[in-house]
């Protein structure tokens, strides 16, 4: 089992909820302090260069306009950690590629960073969640179409080293790709890609690359997880290697049940604090007509609820949390329960989590679940996994209604 | 009916000069009361645009000037002279962009609260975002009286998501750049027919000023205001609208 710390780069220190509409797109940029935030960036980037001391993979992402993540452009942190750490692996989930009107800059960057880090690069390629249509100013119809035609076109420029090739796609025009540099794992580094369904895994496992699944829990893990695990075996004629599917959750591991609660608490901001109207998480073409009808009665028709309790997330299997025992215990249930994954995505940080507490949570899921993830995995035969799973009966996990419905990807 | 090797829905009424009416971002609309008056003088021709009432979107759609072919080639296949070119809203746009490629078979073109040209600055948003405005504001800018307007949670699932299938479509032929093309006015000149603007007071939308100017852009055109009427005088003041349309084309 490989593990990664992810934080999501928050700016927690906002007016009252009940004064503004939106956290995302809409929030007056006012509300965000230079000082404030230079001082935010650097503490995070502490904490993944941490990571780099402590041995965890380390993993980033980005969002546009919003306080729920301040960065806006994670190739730029990447090129930072690219130099400042050493030995972690550095994992980008993801670029937005259907937001990118230049997917050949994209592959130009990673390249770029792949080689700074002598080849530490793992690049995550997503959809993207719904909020960003606004701030990207495109339209998320056939989103998934676009991404798979930028991969293709990303992948083409790192593979392509005997000069320029053309490409005239649906979405993308580029006739003279030659990337320089060229990256620096041959043939080039290992590809993530999200996956919030059965049917949007099976274009990954044919590509055999690492399919993540945020946030699913156990109602929706195996679903998904099967998706690729069938499409996998169909393609290449193999069961998918458990290193093939990685799954994220929230974690923090205390030193005793107290301390990890009030720790998990503290995590929870990331989705307490989530405030979006349907005017941006629904967005014309991102959601099918019978999730946008969902979205669209909102709250008072049954629609999204926000806030539900911890005891709530963690019987879904969305949050981890508790002593190093109760963790591993927690996140063993979760693997065995979905059929087995070989990465464990660990949000870490969130809110008002000081990075002490931050830090003392890493470090004793280090020393105390991670050797033992590792241990379970040792053996760990993908077939006979997933036969368990199959066999396994639906967990009675807490239904969370409508939550995250509009949260895909 | 076949068009392009689309089966397009295309509903037909009334008897007379023929008028293509072509609807908004909202679907389709002849069933409506003011179709059916104004099917006493003409024969509406009223097809859906792919992509509203769940029809499907042909895979290369994806700018309104692609209805504009569309429904050119609708006008070859039944053979249509004389025609009343009639367009609400996005349909407005859709009948403008057709005027402008061939106006041939075409005698007269009505617009109604029309989208298609900009006419502000680069920092003036002329056409209100309607997709990142809350449901209850928009349904404000569109509506002279929004009262009458039932809220999503009052709407049977089926057809709220028949309304989003209508807002994906409506996003797919006018998201970037929004609701017009920029080449549009240096193309206004090809228009020969006589054209009539019709515009809700109320309109929030796309404001009668905004209808003024865009009427002032085209050689002729004359523009009758609604009173208590929004984005869809045809709607709110059915009879004050086919006043209009029978004073101008009857």
């Amino acid at each position: 089992m490989k593990s990664w710390w992810f934080t999501e780069d928050c700016y927690p220190d906002l007016p009252d909820e009940d004064s503004y509409r939106s956290i995302r797109v809409d929030l007056p940029n006012i509300h965000c302090e230079p000082e404030k935030a230079s001082e935010l960036y650097n503490r995070y980037l502490d904490l993944w260069c941490a990571c780099d001391e402590i041995g965890l993979g380390i993993m980033l992402n980005e969002h546009h306009q919003t306080a729920t993540c301040m960065v806006p452009a994670a190739p730029i942190m990447l090129g930072i950690l690219a130099r400042q750490t050493k030995t972690a692996r550095l994992l980008i989930l993801g670029n937005p590629l259907p937001n990118r009107n230049q997917p050949v800059r994209v592959a130009e960057e990673m390249a770029l960073v792949d080689v700074i880090s002598k080849g530490r690069l793992e690049c995550g390629f997503v959809r993207s969640v719904p909020y960003e249509a606004a701030a990207a100013n495109i339209l998320p119809y056939k989103g998934a179409e676009r991404l798979w035609e930028a991969h293709d076109l990303i992948m083409k420029a790192w593979t392509t080293h005997d000069g320029p090739f053309n490409f005239e796609g649906k979405y993308y025009h580029h006739r003279q790709v030659n990337i320089w540099p060229r990256p620096y794992q041959q043939p080039h580094p290992p590809v993530w890609i999200t996956m919030g369904s059965h049917g949007s895994a099976i274009p990954v496992a044919r590509h055999k690359h690492v399919g993540a699944v945020f946030l699913a829990g156990y109602p929706k893990i195996r679903d998904v997880f099967d998706g690729y695990r069938e499409s996998y075996l169909a393609a290449h004629g193999e069961h998918a290697p458990l290193d093939r599917l990685a799954y994220l959750g929230l974690c923090y591991v205390g030193e005793n049940e107290r301390e990890a609660e009030d720790g998990a608490r503290k995590l929870l901001w990331y989705m307490e604090s989530n405030k979006v109207p349907a005017e941006w998480s629904n967005p014309p073409g991102y959601h099918t007509p019978a999730v946008s009808a969902t979205v669209m009665r909102g709250k008072d028709g049954s629609g999204v609820p926000t806030n539900p309790t911890l005891a709530q997330q963690m019987t879904r299997g969305n949050v981890f949390a508790g002593t190093p025992d109760q963790v591993y215990e927690q996140i063993k249930a979760f693997w065995e329960y979905s059929g087995g994954f070989g990465h464990m995505l660990l949000m870490g940080q969130a809110g008002f989590l000081s990075d002490a507490d931050a830090l003392k949570s890493m470090k004793l899921y280090k020393k105390e679940v991670e050797p033992r993830l590792i241990e379970l995995m040792e053996n760990a035969d993908p077939a006979e996994l997933w036969e368990k799973s199959k066999a396994a009966p639906v967990q009675e996990g807490v239904d969370l209604g409508n939550f995250g419905i509009e949260f895909v990807r | 009916m076949k068009l392009q090797g689309f089966d397009i829905d295309v509903v037909r009424k009334g008897s007379g000069q023929p008028l293509l009416m072509l609807h908004g971002g909202g679907g389709p609309i002849a069933a409506m009361p003011f179709a059916d008056r104004l099917a006493e003088k003409f024969e509406i021709i009223a097809p859906t645009h792919p992509g509203f009432a769940s029809s499907p979107i042909p895979d290369h759609f994806n700018r309104v000037d692609d209805l504009s072919f569309l429904y050119l080639d609708l006008l070859d296949e039944l053979d249509l002279n004389d025609v009343i070119l009639m367009g609400f809203s996005m349909g407005g746009w859709t009948a403008v962009e057709l005027a402008t490629m061939n106006s041939n078979r075409l005698s007269k073109l009505v617009l109604v609260d029309s989208v298609g040209v900009k006419v502000g600055g680069r920092y003036d948003r002329d056409i209100a975002d309607v997709f990142a405005l809350p449901a209850e504001k928009l349904v404000e800018l569109m509506f002279h009286d929004a009262s009458v307007v039932p809220k999503p949670q009052d709407i049977p699932d089926e057809q709220l998501q028949v309304i989003a299938s209508n807002r994906t479509a409506l996003g797919v032929y006018t998201w970037d750049p929004y609701m017009h093309n920029p080449k549009l006015p240096h193309r206004l000149h090809r228009i020969k027919v006589p054209t009539h603007f019709i515009w809700g007071a109320s309109d929030g939308v796309v404001t009668v000023d905004y209808g003024r100017k865009y009427c002032a852009m085209i050689d002729g055109a004359t523009m009758t205001v609604i009173e208590k009427a929004g984005h869809s005088p045809q709607m709110e003041q059915p009879d004050a609208f086919v006043d209009a349309v029978f004073a101008f084309a009857g």
